[in-house]
């Protein structure tokens, strides 16, 4: 057991990398990646690539075939997007989703023999966005459900159930009971909030601080409160 | 067109297999055909409960792979004609339930019987999810208590997420079956209060069927306990569950307590 226990904090961050959108036949694109490499040496050198494979059918033979020749043209694939989940297994890449493009976009200087170019397509963009978009859930969060909204507040109109989470980018409101887990400012927001009408929470966090239901005093539970932070330490209010 | 109702809760031993014997018993009696299907592959019970264990000769596995015809794997109940049983196999596994096998024979008993109820496995694997997947009203088994009450909030996610209706973005019709409630303890704050278990839950309020000796006694009869003892404390509150699953709106009661109380209670937080 440990006696001062030091909070573990886990944030999120983003980082540009490089998309590349394989076309069909495979083997076509690849000798167009050859050109390309051929004609600017070391262009994916150290450079993170996601493989962007949504408007491709591709099953998991094809997939590890392509991530295998990738690997011997030393471009390190970190992620895949819009494989299938079945397309997928743990020795390939792991998914990634809700990339944004950048608007940043990398071109191509010379014009290619062939006179079809492989597309670098887009450098993809997650910074830390300003919290803009929310989202209401009218329903329920159910045991077993997760709901990630990173881009903004979510406000939950039932409750969130024991066994569920929802993690925000913003802040999260609650007008039912919080019994599962409540997690806002996930992306780096220490202005983030936590809103409920009925304290039964598992767990709460703001910026990577939490506080797990045993931190939360008796005198609370049950109550309607607000959490925010002050720093580094974790405030509680009543909503009376 | 029947009706497809899957009897499902997620934890086991709540009182699936017996409600769904006692349910399917009620329908029937109201002259209505029922077919009762168990999913429990590899464990079956539901034969057990409705006294035709010594009558299985083809199953719901046997149908499926094409061995044997639905008809021949029907089982007629000996009381009451329009009451039948699809039993489960007791020697293969799950993995012999196919998505298409059970969607076909899932079609073709909505065909013939006015009502097509399936007994869930208990947890949320692939018995549980194809035994949910084609329904279009759900029952959710519960007890009083807290992980029971867990277990079914996350088979309410999944059946507004993993069935038929779900992917087609209609809703899931599903109503709260509380079972093994027992007045005295919830009195005692033993267990979880009624309005406890509907604010978690929030889903209608179908019956509070009570702890009772008759329940256990139908089973060891091989009876339903609505065919079995018709006048008992929970066969009145099963076929009282039956008129609200055909529509009628009934307020509802725990047998043996005071109508009036209970009604005013209940009415309000069920609606």
């Amino acid at each position: 057991m440990l006696t001062t226990p030091r909070p573990i904090r886990l944030k999120g961050r983003s980082y540009l990398a490089l998309t590349l959108k394989p076309d069909l036949p495979i083997e076509d694109w690849l000798m167009r990646l050859d050109d390309l490499a051929a004609r600017s040496p070391g262009f994916f050198l150290r450079r993170p690539v996601v493989l962007d494979v949504e408007e491709l059918d591709i099953d998991r033979t094809q997939l590890r075939a392509l991530s295998t020749q990738l690997a011997a043209r030393n471009v390190r694939v970190l992620g895949i997007e819009g494989a299938r989940p079945s397309a997928l297994a743990p020795d390939l890449p792991p998914a990634m989703s809700g990339g944004r493009d950048s608007g940043e976009t990398v071109e191509e200087s010379t014009a290619p023999a062939s006179g079809r170019s492989v597309v670098v397509e887009r450098i993809v963009e997650t910074q830390p966005r300003k919290a803009s978009s929310s989202l209401i859930l009218d329903e329920n969060v159910r045991s077993g459900q997760s709901i990630i909204h990173l881009d903004g507040d979510v406000t939950v109109m039932g409750n969130i159930a024991s066994g569920a989470e929802v993690i925000a980018g913003g802040s999260i409101h609650v007008y039912g009971t919080l019994r599962g887990r409540a997690l806002a400012g996930a992306m780096g927001n220490g202005e983030a909030r936590i809103f409920c009408r009925r304290l039964e929470a598992e767990l709460v966090s703001i910026d990577g601080l939490y506080k797990t239901a045993d931190d939360l005093g008796p005198d609370i539970r049950g109550h309607a409160v607000q959490f925010w932070l002050n720093g580094e330490t974790f405030n509680v209010g009543s909503l009376a | 067109m029947g009706k497809v109702v899957v009897v499902t809760s997620g934890k086991g031993g709540v009182g699936k297999t017996t409600s769904s014997a006692a349910l399917g018993a009620a329908l029937a009696r109201g002259g209505e055909r029922v077919a009762v299907v168990d999913f429990d592959v590899g464990l079956r019970n539901l034969d057990l409960v409705m006294g035709a264990e010594r009558r299985v000769v083809y199953d719901l596995v046997n149908v499926i792979q094409g061995e044997a015809k639905l008809s021949q794997a029907l089982i007629r109940d000996k009381r009451l004609e329009t009451l039948h049983l699809l039993p489960a196999s007791q020697t293969r596994d799950k993995d012999n339930l196919t998505p298409e096998g059970v969607e076909a024979v899932i079609g073709a008993l909505k065909e013939s019987f006015d009502w097509v109820i399936c007994d869930s496995p208990a947890g949320i694997e692939r018995g549980a999810t194809l035994a949910m997947r084609h329904a279009d009203v759900a029952i959710v088994v519960t007890n009083p208590e807290v992980s029971s009450v867990r277990d079914s909030d996350r088979i309410i996610g999944l059946l507004d997420s993993k069935t038929v209706k779900a992917e087609n973005g209609e809703r899931m019709e599903k109503h709260l079956l509380l079972t093994r409630y027992s007045p005295s303890r919830a009195e005692r704050g033993d267990m979880l209060k009624v309005d406890d278990v509907l604010e978690i839950l929030s889903i209608p309020l179908l019956g509070i069927i009570p702890e009772s000796m008759d329940v256990l006694r139908a089973s060891n009869l091989g009876a339903p306990v609505t065919l079995a003892d018709e006048h008992s404390a929970p066969a009145l509150a099963y076929f009282d569950a039956v008129k609200r699953l055909r529509g009628e709106n009934l307020p509802v009661t725990i047998p043996g307590e005071k109508r009036s109380f209970f009604g005013k209670f209940f009415g309000r937080k069920a609606a």
